[in-house]
């Protein structure tokens, strides 16, 4: 119970934080809508190409604000040296990745909760329960991986350049069954035909989240 | 056994042999010190000397490379996490969020430390150093010299029973100097254990019980106050630097 409190406590702070700077919700948002806009263009409004396009335009966009907004995650901290702040608090290391970790995934699905219905409106495709089931569990993935890379890269020089090279190519796999699942869901196919690109994305999930746990401490104390 | 826990419950910290790499660079290169519970010991050292690296073991915030280190009479390998617990750290960067208002950002430390009565503590600590008035004001708004009140303030918050002080006046103007010397001066008469790492011999010789003076990551000079004044401090800080070059 206390290292669910603290960890909130880390994730309020987050979140407070960002709500009275803004800074990092408006610019992942104006580069997500912006993506979202000019690809909506570029296909015309055939509906065949949209619902062959649409998962991939969605998920590189996701994909790229994702980096974004991991990149802030440990940054600020750094940037405000309080990361050491954090380091000499009566906490395991753990506590502060959960707590990192949920601040991000809470950030992540607001921006996704704005432009989903964008999406789904520009592009003519019906917002499916499947869509948004997808867009959860990837998105778990991707935080999960990138507050890990997120505070390795910190540490480094070019550590806005750092967390795309890592943080991209491991990713890889969530963004091809999260672009696969979401194709059969604007298809209209049933729960079934996606269940194997889903138990994918869970699976990488939890082994990330146990991984991720397990080296945060060698990561962020050296 | 019990004999060997009580000889470490009698020091606030005890450190055997302690070196600390930085990549290929031998930062601390066998550190051995012993610090007394109550006790003031100020290290002095150039840029570079490893005054901060020792600092950041001790805090927990680095692992060492080898040696042993008990704080308070806890292994820093086995408990850091309680060894935290007892410790309070300031050093020239506040570890105070700009964007949060100095209320948020002690509410959230008491939070970090457990602290009971949080509301009353951060009264009571915001009045030690002076900005009660300013409490509720963004950090980000605030001087150099009130955010480093302010983080004194927040080291406080839990009543550690050791101050780990990593330079704190940097950046500081005289009159915020002033005030954490007071304060300094008021958590010695608590006989909390502090080490302070400064470059100012006057202000060392004016607060500490013991001077170090670290060099290249080694203890090259040891005195206590009663033995030095600033002249004999000067001359030693020149002496014991010039011969570790």
């Amino acid at each position: 119970m206390r290292f669910w409190r603290k960890v909130i406590a880390i994730a309020w702070k987050d979140t407070l934080s960002e709500v009275r700077t803004k800074e990092t919700v408006s610019s992942v948002l104006v580069f997500t809508l912006l993506v979202i806009v000019i690809f909506n263009f570029a296909f015309g409004t055939s509906q065949e190409t949209m619902v062959l396009v649409a998962p991939g335009i969605l998920w590189v966009t996701f994909a790229f604000a994702g980096v974004l907004s991991l990149n802030r995650s440990f940054i600020l901290e750094k940037e405000e040296g309080c990361l050491e702040g954090l380091m000499v608090c009566p906490i395991s290391r753990e506590t502060i990745y959960v707590g990192k970790l949920l601040g991000s995934l809470l950030f992540m699905l607001v921006i996704e909760a704005i432009a989903l219905p964008i999406f789904a409106f520009l592009f003519n495709l019906v917002l499916s329960l499947q869509l948004v089931v997808i867009t959860v569990l990837a998105t778990v993935g991707f935080v999960t991986v990138g507050t890990l890379f997120s505070a390795l890269a910190v540490n480094t020089r070019a550590r806005e350049m750092v967390l795309p090279i890592l943080f991209l190519p491991i990713v890889v796999p969530v963004i091809i069954c999260a672009v696969k699942a979401s194709g059969l869901a604007l298809s209209g196919e049933p729960w079934g035909s996606l269940s194997s690109w889903l138990q994918i994305i869970v699976a990488f999930d939890a082994i990330f989240l146990v991984v991720s746990f397990l080296v945060f401490a060698f990561v962020i104390e050296e | 056994m019990e004999g060997l826990n009580s000889a470490s419950r009698a020091w606030a910290i005890q450190v055997q042999g302690l070196t600390k790499s930085l990549g290929s660079h031998l930062t601390l290169r066998g550190i051995d010190l012993e610090v007394r519970q109550g006790e003031f010991v100020v290290i002095f050292g150039p840029n570079g000397a490893g005054k901060t690296t020792l600092i950041k073991v001790l805090a927990t915030i680095m692992n060492p490379s080898s040696g042993r280190v008990l704080v308070d009479g806890l292994n820093l390998k086995n408990d850091a996490e309680e060894i935290r617990r007892r410790i309070g750290v300031v050093t020239h960067q506040t570890f105070l969020y700009s964007n949060l208002t100095a209320y948020e950002n002690l509410e959230f430390y008491c939070r970090m430390y457990d602290v009971p009565r949080g509301k009353e503590r951060i009264d009571e600590v915001v009045a030690i150093v002076g900005m009660t008035s300013r409490l509720y004001d963004r950090v980000g708004t605030l001087s150099r010299g009130m955010q480093q009140r302010l983080s004194i303030a927040r080291s406080l918050l839990h009543k550690p029973a050791i101050m780990l002080l990593d330079e704190p006046e940097t950046g500081l103007d005289q009159q915020a100097i002033s005030m954490l010397r007071e304060a300094l001066q008021t958590e010695r008469e608590g006989k909390r254990t502090i080490i302070l790492t400064t470059h100012s011999l006057e202000r060392g010789l004016e607060l500490g019980d013991r001077l170090l003076i670290l060099d290249k990551g080694k203890i090259v000079y040891e005195g206590s106050r009663q033995a030095l004044d600033l002249a004999g401090l000067k001359q030693a800080y020149q002496h014991s630097t010039r011969v570790g070059a």
